[in-house]
């Protein structure tokens, strides 16, 4: 029973990193533009489907590599095309042609890649369990987690000491001070999207290791993120930090003595965390009109 | 020229209304059928009970799928498991799905803009899990089966509207003139005015006494009920109420069918809902590709019609 547990919630950790990931490249967005990425999840797709193209040239480290910043690349092409004329209109619009957007990925990559999932080979010495008493978690968990943690460290270290991340939390509180203080918001802007669809692209890559490629996966893995958005409170990174740990471990604990309702427990934190603190656990006052 | 501009708006009702009325009669000679007239009247009551919220409060509902779906549900599982009855079905689907709004509601009224999207998303997929889980009930992935539209029998006399698709057609109409002239008339309310009010100045609103979370919260349930009967109306349409009906991206439908038709305008929806199923029908005949057609559509109309089909006439009118 102990071993079933801990089995469990070690099992939601590293999907809730998963989440995290995810969950902050939303959010990035969300925060900075007001712009909700229904196609982060085709984002994903992209980023997963890049590395297994690329996986039989360059390797499974290599792919790693380079398959986030062409997502990124993919991305601000369509922030500077299509977003962009949006921002300043109801944000209404913005999320109706993500929407579209997400349905658009979803078919190409099944145009392009084939409606059948595919398998990215991990290298050997991530695919063998660590001992035989902790079967449950092979280095390729281990890696994931390591990686997330390694990048939202960068992503946190990015935003409280470099001018750029200064200037992203300064444009979350209030975009038109700092367009009147002489930075580039548009630019601004483009910048934070492509990060967010970075750290789309690499939970693709990551994604991609662990499950394998569908196209259809993107829209199953974008709920869970909204909802660790939403529990750890609009307009905090931490906060989704937080969220995406908790729901991740929440499920993976109902996961032992309810299976059935794995995926239901995620709404019904989320309700009830709404009900004790409307702004969530995290979110701070005046984010939420 | 007030006067004139009434005669025109009496016109145009009319003729929407006498358009209607015929569809058995001009739609298989344009080569559709008479089932497609009545799915574009139950999905554009759908998308006008959205538009209810969307472009008459002012808030942006993402997740009204939900209480589509659970009147859909809620009329299946009556004529399953209940009576043989189709206005129970209707009425109890209604029920399901606005009193489920008017629960979420207390959750979700205080939001606003973006974040009021996101909950309603997030709390409309409460129910897909729970109809795609609950399998023993629902029938899980598959969908519920196993029930069919009961003829209405009044006494003396009934009406088949199963096998009859023309009966059945007139019945949506009449389900679907009451509703209409239901919302019509909350527009034209008090109720209504303060609606607009909120939507086009919230602050001004609230600094007027008036109390802005209630009305949400009022307008937000009214529209649930609206959508739940809708729900049970496609239920009776196809004998079938299927998970997907609950998803979110039919709630991305529903807006999408508002905003081609044009947001602003009372009919707006219907005829968005019409252009959006005619083209779906379409689309999914010739191609296997459709979605890709369905999201670049997402994307020119975003791009340019905003204001959607009612408001680009309009805007040429005007001019």
């Amino acid at each position: 029973m102990l071993q079933l547990l801990l089995f469990n919630v070690t099992n939601g950790l590293i999907i809730g990193a998963f989440y995290v990931l995810m969950a902050l490249g939303l959010s990035l967005i969300l925060n900075l533009s007001n712009v909700i990425n229904f196609a982060h999840g085709g984002f994903l797709v992209i980023g997963g489907y890049i590395a297994y193209t690329i996986t039989p040239y360059v390797g499974f480290w290599g792919a790693l590599l380079i398959a986030p910043p062409l997502t990124a690349i993919i991305g601000l092409a369509v922030e500077r095309t299509l977003i962009r004329p949006l921002y300043g209109r109801d944000p209404l619009y913005s999320l109706l042609l993500t929407f579209g957007l997400a349905f658009i990925i979803e078919d190409g990559t099944r145009f392009i890649w084939g409606a059948q999932g595919k398998p990215v080979t991990v290298p050997a010495i991530l695919a063998q369990p660590l001992s035989n008493e902790f079967f449950f978690i092979t280095g390729y968990r281990l890696f994931m987690v390591a990686t997330v943690a390694v990048t939202v460290t960068l992503l946190f270290v990015l935003l409280r000491y470099t001018r750029l991340g200064i200037r992203i939390r300064a444009g979350t509180l209030d975009l038109e001070t700092v367009s009147a203080l002489g930075v580039n918001v548009g630019l601004l802007r483009s910048l934070n999207f492509a990060a967010g669809i970075y750290l789309a692209g690499l939970s693709g890559v990551l994604a991609a290791g662990q499950l394998g490629l569908e196209p259809t996966m993107g829209a199953g893995l974008l709920m869970p993120s909204f909802i660790a958005i939403i529990v750890g409170g609009i307009g905090s990174l931490t906060g989704t930090l937080l969220g995406g740990l908790l729901i991740g471990v929440a499920s993976g604990v109902t996961a032992v003595f309810l299976p059935a309702a794995s995926e239901a427990v995620m709404y019904v934190l989320m309700a009830v965390v709404l009900l004790i603190r409307p702004r969530g656990l995290l979110g701070e006052e005046g984010m939420m009109t | 020229m007030n006067d004139r501009f009434n005669a025109r708006k009496l016109i145009v009702l009319a003729g929407i209304w006498v358009l209607l009325l015929l569809v058995p009669y001009w739609m298989p000679p344009l080569g559709g059928y008479t089932a497609l007239g009545t799915r574009v009247l139950v999905l554009g009551l759908a998308a006008m009970s959205v538009n209810f919220l969307l472009g008459f409060t002012g808030v942006l509902s993402f997740g009204h799928a939900a209480y589509f779906g659970l009147g859909a549900y809620g009329a299946g599982l009556s004529l399953k498991f209940l009576a043989p009855s189709s206005s129970l079905a209707l009425l109890l689907g209604m029920l399901l799905g606005g009193l489920a709004g008017a629960l979420l509601g207390t959750l979700i009224v205080r939001r606003r803009g973006v974040y009021f999207a996101m909950v309603t998303i997030a709390f409309g997929q409460v129910f897909y899990y729970i109809a795609f889980q609950w399998s023993s009930l629902t029938g899980g992935d598959d969908g519920l089966r196993g029930f069919s539209r009961q003829p209405l029998d009044f006494g003396l006399f009934s009406i088949d509207i199963l096998s009859n698709t023309d009966n059945f057609y007139y019945f949506v109409l009449f389900c679907f003139a009451i509703m209409a002239a239901v919302m019509g008339f909350i527009l034209r309310s008090p109720f209504g005015r303060t609606m607009l009010a909120i939507r086009e100045n919230e602050r001004r609103a609230r600094f007027l006494g008036i109390p802005v979370e209630r009305h949400i919260w009022i307008a937000f349930t009214l529209s649930c009920f609206f959508m739940g009967f809708a729900g049970a109306l496609y239920a009776l349409l196809n004998n079938f109420a299927d998970p997907k009906g609950l998803h979110f991206t039919q709630s991305g439908d529903f807006v999408m069918m508002a905003v081609m038709g044009g947001m602003r305008s009372f009919w707006g929806p219907l005829l968005g809902a019409a252009v959006f199923v005619v083209l779906q029908d379409y689309l999914s005949s010739v191609t296997v590709n459709w979605m890709s057609f369905v999201g670049i559509l997402f994307v020119a109309v975003v791009l340019f019609f905003p204001r959607g089909l009612l408001g680009v006439i309009r805007q040429k009118s005007e001019a």
